[in-house]
């Protein structure tokens, strides 16, 4: 018996991680289509930040596409709002969005603009955009969960050059007094800033000390590994603190041409380009 | 304020009936919860904590985390009265309440406490005359400057049945409870007028009202009949009431604030397009030197005597 819930239970894990594998699939080619059409957007951190996004909504969250606004659902805000290719193609794959809308991106009068509007686009939690938001806001959403004893539970994904902002650390800060253990943070931790590696420019290592002596637990995973990421997100009742995941990510990851270069930050494939990173994502 | 001194009025702090309303609110709503930044003395908001303590979160000194989490609370269902010193919440935070209260359209109170010149002599860090001007840029948010507490009690239950984003800009100054009929009612984006009169237009908010109802007073003892009216809501604003203003001919504005920007501003953006006429806008000029907000007031006008002045220039200069 046991034997057979085991089996049954690492059967529904590999379908879960067979079908967050292929979603990112699908999420990494509508995101490099809709930059290429948009002639804009965020290609680099898009990619990076893909294979998060697919395993917290087709293996972790419980969010119902129906009902977005529904009062017990987990929340999951990407604070890093410039990766809005990303989070709308995953919302599209979700069932929040129609899939036909991303086409739009960054077009007139197009609900999905270039950063994540709530008001406009079913399943997003905060309007971010300008860096060092989320954390804070889901700070918030956190302690109301808190005082009304709720289960769900409050995932927030930053950048790594992100935790420059200070308002970051003023909310890891409250976090870890509040003992928030609703409370996810994910840092897509691509070692690239817009402009340079992280480390050049105001480097926020040692990350891992810094989260613990703000009284987090961390954990360090395979950013691009769902499996790691299921593990690392698997809820804990015995947690008493919040959750720091640093996720170790490639920024660009999936394209080759892309990968690990500062410059594709915001870029835009030519026809050819495109048309390599298709080949390339559909082989993966 | 007792027997023995009949003839001056009593004088309230308008923090004390935010708090008293605030509790009355969370009484019957148990969404009302506060978020403060170690302010909880300066906003009167002991009581609070010692009945709701759960309901009650300091996020210590640390004002752009505190205006996320309150836009965090809103999400939550929750809604959250996140008060604070108005220079610090207003400046500091300017970001977080663009994006995660404005354009989010978050149900989240904004409380700026000891607006204005309230600290006196602590300086312009600590004096906050450029909220007003900063914060009407900001689509959603509803702007609100009591002019007593009467009405910022008023303002209290009004923001809290509100579905969206408030601002309240609550005094400290003791200022008098105004005279008012029975079934007054204070409602967002409506002016009030408590004086009728041909004149000249007298546009006040916050503790000014008292004193341009003083000026008109003064004004009438010379044979110029004044309106004035309490532009409690700066937004959204009540451009009716400011184009019947400029069907007058003249009018003077007068807030505890900068002159750039804020209520005299608003004004006459609505007047430019309307029918222009002379508007005097009485408020601060720039940085205050030192002083206590009785000297800043006498110092730069903004006193019964100084509206009187104003209001009769701007009649001189009417265009007829």
């Amino acid at each position: 018996m046991e034997l057979q819930s085991l089996e049954s239970r690492d059967a529904n894990r590999e379908a879960t991680i067979r079908r967050i594998r292929s979603s990112a699939r699908a999420i990494r080619m509508h995101a490099l289509n809709m930059v290429f059409e948009a002639r804009q957007g965020h290609p680099g951190g898009d990619m990076s930040v893909t294979d998060i996004l697919a395993t917290l909504y087709f293996g972790v969250l419980r969010v119902d596409p129906k009902a977005p606004h529904e009062s017990g659902r987990d929340r999951l805000i990407l604070s890093k709002g410039h990766a809005s290719g990303a989070l709308y193609s995953t919302l599209a794959e979700a069932g929040f969005i129609p899939i036909e809308a991303l086409s739009t991106y960054m077009k007139p009068l197009s609900m999905l603009n270039g950063h994540p509007n709530r008001n406009n686009v079913a399943g997003v939690e905060a309007n971010t955009g300008p860096l060092g938001h989320g954390l804070p806001i889901a700070v918030g959403i956190a302690l109301a969960g808190k005082i009304d004893n709720a289960d769900y539970r409050v995932f927030v994904i930053t950048g790594d050059g992100e935790l420059q902002e200070g308002s970051n650390w003023e909310a890891a800060m409250a976090s870890g007094h509040h003992k928030l253990a609703n409370l996810t943070l994910i840092v897509d931790r691509n070692t690239l800033q817009q402009g340079a590696r992280v480390s050049e420019t105001n480097d926020v290592e040692p990350l891992a000390d810094k989260f613990r002596a703000f009284r987090w637990d961390v954990v360090d995973v395979d950013g691009h590994d769902p499996g790691a990421l299921l593990d690392a997100f698997a809820p804990s009742a015995d947690r008493t603190k919040p959750l720091c995941v640093i996720a170790h990510t490639i920024k660009g990851k999936g394209v080759s041409y892309m990968e690990d270069q500062v410059g594709w930050h915001h870029g835009v494939p030519t026809q050819a380009q495109l048309d390599k990173a298709m080949g390339e994502l559909s082989g993966s | 304020m007792s027997a023995t001194q009949p003839t001056s009025p009593a004088l309230f702090d308008c923090r004390d009936a935010f708090a008293a309303t605030l509790d009355q609110v969370a009484e019957r709503d148990n969404r009302i919860v506060i978020v403060v930044n170690d302010s909880i003395g300066s906003s009167k908001l002991g009581g609070f904590r010692k009945r709701w303590p759960q309901r009650t979160i300091n996020v210590g000194i640390a004002e752009q985390n505190m205006v996320g989490v309150g836009s965090g609370l809103a999400n939550g269902g929750k809604i959250p009265f996140v008060s604070a010193a108005s220079c610090f919440l207003t400046a500091r935070a300017l970001e977080q309440i663009k994006a995660d209260v404005a354009y989010t359209n978050a149900n989240v109170k904004l409380v700026g406490q000891s607006p204005g010149v309230g600290y006196g002599e602590l300086g312009p860090t600590h004096h906050s005359i450029e909220d007003m001007a900063w914060l009407r840029l900001l689509p959603n948010l509803a702007i609100i400057a009591p002019s007593d507490p009467w009405e910022t009690a008023q303002a209290v239950e009004a923001a809290a049945e509100h579905e969206g984003p408030v601002f309240l800009r609550i005094t400290r100054f003791g200022v008098p409870k105004l005279p008012r009929p029975d079934n007054a009612r204070f409602e967002i984006g409506k002016a009030e007028t408590l004086r009728e009169g041909r004149d000249v237009a007298i546009i006040a908010c916050g503790v000014m009202v008292t004193r341009a109802l003083e000026a008109a007073d003064r004004l009438a003892d010379g044979g110029v009949n004044a309106q004035v009216v309490n532009m409690a809501s700066i937004a959204p604003l009540d451009e009716a009431a400011i184009r019947a203003a400029a069907d007058l001919g003249a009018i003077v504005t007068v807030e505890e604030h900068s002159r750039r920007g804020g209520l005299g501003g608003a004004v006459a953006e609505v007047v430019a397009g309307y029918r222009p006429c002379p508007i005097r806008i009485l408020g601060f000029p720039g940085f205050m030197p030192t002083g206590s907000p009785k000297f800043l007031f006498e110092r730069f006008g903004l006193t019964s005597n100084g509206i009187e002045k104003a209001a009769r220039e701007a009649i001189s200069l009417r265009l007829l």
